[in-house]
């Protein structure tokens, strides 16, 4: 049960990631990847939200390990760097790797702070 | 920008190789793909995505991590996802006719294997914790590890190609 709400969740989150990546591509002119920054960002927002709620196994599974971990990628953002790194755009690189680790962390704290002001 | 000999390139996509494996809208094809053949490639990205996370689950169960401790796992998961995508955009670039290649393998079942929200919560939970030596230790080691096995991908998946066109 648990790895088939993996496998459904993941089949929801990843397309999700490559139309966010796609409307947030359209929208500006620069090298530096903010799709990906945001599906990540999103992700973590989320994330950690329903990781600090006690879910049920199967949505966890489903909603967590699935769908937001599937919506969010480490694979494109490593390369994404690694070509900012390549191509010689060295501040950028450090500043997608420094930004994307500090919006996440800021967003789960912030989706976690959420879900236990509701939780109590 | 890349202008390193062996490169096929003819078109301007091709010399200037994609910043972003998921899709890069400086890319005429990939510009497209979406309209062309939506059902194809969104199928694609969550038939891989599937398969890739279900890999994740399987290093998570194999690998299993208690409150506090160091998410060996998903450190791994996602530092042997950036070797693989590393290798695999040298593919891509070689074989442009390949068009699900990339969505398929790169956005779906490597984008569904590696996972940013999961190792982020996982900081944090080693942040709470009262662990934030190996908060820090987790996160750079990730980070620099994927850098580091990006590099050696690209260079890899490089050095076969030109052996092969010898």
């Amino acid at each position: 049960m648990t790895w088939l709400m993996v496998a459904l969740g993941a089949a929801v989150g990843a397309p999700l990631r490559y139309l966010a990546d796609r409307f947030v591509q359209a929208r500006h002119d620069s090298v530096f990847p903010w799709g990906t920054h945001a599906a990540n960002a999103t992700a973590c927002l989320l994330l950690g939200f329903t990781a600090a709620l006690a879910l049920p196994p199967a949505v966890a599974a489903f909603a967590g390990t699935g769908l937001l971990g599937a919506l969010s990628t480490y694979s494109t953002f490593g390369y994404e760097t690694y070509r900012l790194v390549r191509t010689g755009a060295r501040f950028l690189a450090f500043a997608n790797a420094a930004a994307s680790i500090a919006a996440g962390l800021g967003a789960a704290l912030i989706g976690a702070a959420v879900a236990r002001s509701i939780t109590g | 920008m890349s202008t390193e000999p062996g490169r096929t390139g003819a078109t301007a996509a091709q010399t200037d190789p994609p910043v972003d494996p998921d899709v890069d809208l400086r890319s005429p094809g990939q510009v497209r793909e979406l309209a062309r053949r939506p059902w194809a490639v969104i199928g694609a990205i969550a038939a891989g995505g599937a398969i890739g996370a279900t890999a994740r689950h399987a290093a998570d169960v194999l690998l299993p991590h208690a409150p506090g401790q160091l998410p060996l796992s998903t450190l791994l998961v996602n530092v042997s996802g950036a070797l693989l995508i590393g290798v695999l955009m040298v593919v891509v670039e070689a074989r442009p006719g390949s068009r699900l290649l990339r969505p398929f393998l790169g956005t779906g079942v490597l984008g569904g294997y590696t996972t940013f929200s999961t190792h982020v919560v996982d900081v944090q939970h080693l942040l709470e914790a009262g662990r934030p030596g190996w908060a820090l230790l987790y996160l750079g080691g990730t980070l620099f590890g994927a850098l580091a096995a990006v590099a050696a991908g690209v260079a890899a998946a490089e050095a076969v190609l030109r052996k092969g066109k010898r």
